[in-house]
């Protein structure tokens, strides 16, 4: 070392050294994130101790000694988890109490949403606009022919058959779609110059915003019936709907209204300047720009309605949550309740949290100089 | 007013052409038909209520509500009336939510801080929790707990003891329970007296530095107060304060404060539920302070605690208070999943049991969406006034 430092050298003509072996690579690596000094080598040490205490009896558990094939409580002998229960049930969780030889509308209703959600999210497909349109109303309409029945030589099936997790994504996309027009009015609503029209949004903003859904639920499946002239009755599957639909108008409401006072004032005043009636500048100006920017918040609006579609439970419609609680109340499978959670929570963390990722990507690809 | 026939007044714009008229018929539109729409559901739930024989009016709040409540903050029993009922399931709504507040919010600080340490292992493991939790429906966790945690708790015989003193078992949580004796008061007195004087402390410090530009260690003579003052009324009155222990007798604890299972699974579900926002609400707060004001400060020469002390922390403040008051809300409100396990809250005993024995929907719901507007709005009054007090006044 002291010879090298000796060492004179004409200006630009040092040598490059190779930085010491202890700051690059793996080591460094672990040097500066896990033991740049005495506690955090003891956090390192907590945190593996936290991962050893977690992951290894759940891995034993769930996996390495659980039980996966046969038909009956039997086969579950190892004292892992006991997967048959889940396996047996799968059909169950999934569709409900459908006839199963009628699952292929199910799962064609599946298809078309799977292919609607990609047009509507993979930024490559064009005419995003007509897939805008087709899901908000086509779609719709088809789902209900083709799970309801009735037409076309469909046989009807009831909405008391309808479950599982077919039923969480008939509430969550039938809240969402059924909430979004009505959200945007109600946005519009409270941005508007007249006073009354005004009022009447922030009321109902405010009253849907300040209570629980599970009240809205009660007063939908309650108190709707007591609302309505005699003989009008709607299945308690629509009352839930509706209970869900006005409750989450609110929310999207303020999202959209978010994204209204982003805008510019000068868009506006420009709309105006050309002489564009209200919903032309709205429809043609301002919504369009609001929107596009909302769109993050709106996807994280619906993964929290998603999550609270499990609370129609308490009013009794058997969504994946409540069919799951049900077969757990099965006197053949009692004391696997364990397993039969942590499958429901795995299907709707995998919603999502891909919902809230995908949030995150259109947020980073939406961020476009928006921002003042 | 001139005579000139050329004068001629403009032509009088069509009424439907002028935006000030129009807007006028809009609302008057809108206002006939929300009334139109409220006397049609007046109307037919007056019909309604009649054809059913269901009585209306506030008056069943006065009639004895007959069955009995699993967990009572205040007297109650069968022969209290419907009124109560209502007191009791509130005041149960106010107390889950308060002790799931103050969980939620010490897990959240530890794992937002967490989430931000320099250390790998620690941050990803605030990033696990955060994203297992945040995406899993809350009733679906706090029936995991309540259902399939709970049953896996020993019998009241094999009690988890911790220091002998605190049990936990399929029953529910045994905790100790203060018992005051006469003389307690004057440690309350003491720590009233220690509370005020901090205050005049402080103000007294901030005058000082003000003034003179010295500063006084504020907070260690505080601490000194607040822990002192009491502590020597207690020793003076002669220790006034004794622990009832809860004790196995035959089946089950007796003594102490019993905390029942539904308490525990629901406070524990929302606490951690809740804490997983708290976090990234904690992490974005500290996040939004800029790199720049950190350097600034240490450019002044104030020291790493103070910089946090003084610099960090309130400007993060102003992004985490708000949220973090509308996940108490949030909270608050969630905290009316109780019926699923059967903790009796607000929602389970007024909005469930008193509901199907009064069938006075349109009441009791009303109610009961009034107590939680009325707990929202309050709060968001109270948001909106400290938004307005720390908004950066900009030039």
């Amino acid at each position: 070392m002291a010879r090298l430092s000796r060492q004179q050298y004409a200006p630009g003509d040092h040598p490059d050294w190779e930085p010491p072996a202890s700051s690059v690579g793996v080591l460094g690596w672990l040097r500066a994130n896990l033991f740049s000094s005495w506690f955090n080598s003891a956090l390192t040490f907590l945190g593996l101790y936290i991962i050893y205490l977690v992951v290894v009896p759940l891995l034993d558990w769930a996996i390495l000694r659980a039980d996966w094939s046969g038909d009956s409580r039997e086969a579950c002998s190892s004292g892992g988890a006991c997967w048959v229960f889940v396996r047996i049930r799968f059909e169950q969780f999934m569709y409900g109490l459908y006839p199963s030889s009628e699952y292929w509308r199910i799962n064609l209703v599946a298809g078309l949403m799977v292919a609607t959600m990609a047009w509507l999210t993979v930024p490559r497909i064009p005419y995003k606009r007509y897939g805008v349109v087709f899901a908000l109303f086509f779609f719709p309409v088809i789902t209900a022919q083709l799970i309801g029945g009735g037409n076309f030589g469909l046989s009807e099936v009831e909405t008391t058959r309808w479950g599982g997790l077919t039923l969480t994504l008939i509430l969550a996309a039938a809240g969402i779609v059924a909430a979004f027009p009505l959200g945007i009015l109600l946005a519009l609503g409270r941005r508007s110059q007249m006073p009354i029209v005004r009022a009447f949004s922030v009321a109902y903003i405010e009253l849907w915003r300040g209570v629980p859904l599970i009240t809205v639920l009660f007063m939908s499946s309650v108190m709707l019936p007591l609302f309505l002239p005699e003989g009008v009755n709607f299945d308690k599957l629509l009352r839930a709907l509706i209970g869900i639909t006005l409750f989450q108008a609110a929310y999207i409401a303020e999202v959209v209204r978010g994204g209204l006072q982003a805008i510019p004032q000068g868009q506006y005043e420009a709309a105006d300047a050309l002489g564009l009636s209200y919903w032309k500048k709205m429809g043609l100006v301002i919504l369009p720009q609001a929107l596009k920017m909302v769109i993050p918040g709106i996807v994280n609006t619906f993964n929290e309605l998603f999550k609270d579609t499990t609370l129609v439970l308490i009013i009794g419609l058997l969504d994946l949550l409540a069919i799951i609680q049900a077969a757990l109340e099965d006197p053949k499978w009692l004391g696997y309740s364990i397993e039969g959670y942590l499958f429901a929570a795995t299907v709707f963390w995998i919603f999502c949290f891909g919902m809230s990722r995908y949030s995150l990507a259109i947020e980073r690809r939406l961020h476009t100089g928006h921002r003042r | 007013m001139s005579d000139n026939p050329d004068d001629k007044a403009p032509a009088p714009t069509l009424f439907w052409r002028d935006p000030r008229k129009r807007g006028w018929l809009v609302q008057a539109f809108v206002l006939a038909a929300v009334v139109g729409l409220f006397a049609f559901i007046f109307d037919n739930t007056l019909h309604n209520l009649e054809k059913r024989g269901i009585s209306t009016g506030f008056g069943f709040l006065q009639n004895e509500a007959g069955f009995g409540i699993l967990q009572t903050l205040i007297d109650y029993d069968e022969t209290h009336t419907f009124g109560r009922t209502f007191l009791v399931g509130l005041l149960n709504t106010l107390l889950v939510s308060a002790i799931g507040i103050v969980i939620a919010t010490v897990l959240g600080l530890v794992i937002g801080v967490a989430r931000l340490s320099g250390n790998w292992i620690i941050s990803r493991l605030a990033g696990v929790y955060i994203e297992i939790f945040r995406n899993i429906p809350l009733l679906l966790q706090i029936l995991f707990w309540y259902f399939a945690m709970l049953p896996l708790l020993p019998h009241p015989r094999q009690s988890l003891a911790f220091w002998e003193s605190v049990f936990l078992n399929k029953r529910g949580l045994y905790l100790p329970g203060p018992v005051t004796e006469s003389g307690f008061g004057w440690v309350l007195a003491a720590l009233a007296v220690a509370i005020l004087g901090v205050l005049l402390l402080w103000r007294w410090a901030r005058r000082r530095q003000d003034g003179t530009g010295r500063t006084f260690p504020v907070f260690w003579t505080s601490a000194a107060m607040l822990v002192g003052l009491p502590l020597l009324a207690f020793g003076l009155a002669g220790m006034p304060l004794s622990w009832d222990y809860p004790a196995l007798k035959g089946f089950n604890f007796r003594g102490g404060i019993t905390v029942i299972p539904e308490l525990v699974a629901l406070a524990l579900a929302l606490a951690i539920y809740t804490a997983a926002y708290i976090a990234e609400i904690v992490r974005s707060g500290i996040q939004s302070v800029s790199h720049g004001q950190t350097e600034a400060a240490y450019a002044l020469g104030l020291k790493p605690g103070t910089t946090l002390r003084l610099v960090i922390i309130p400007q993060a403040m102003r992004v985490i208070i708000p949220q973090l008051t509308s996940q108490y809300l949030n909270l608050t409100k969630n905290s009316s999943l109780a019926p699923a396990i059967g903790y009796p809250d607000l929602v389970a005993v007024f909005a469930g049991t008193t509901l199907n024995q009064t069938g006075q929907a349109v009441e009791i719901i009303g109610i009961t969406m009034g107590v939680y507007l009325t707990i929202s709005l309050t709060i968001s009054a109270f948001m909106n006034w400290y938004n307005r007090r720390v908004a950066l006044v900009e030039r």
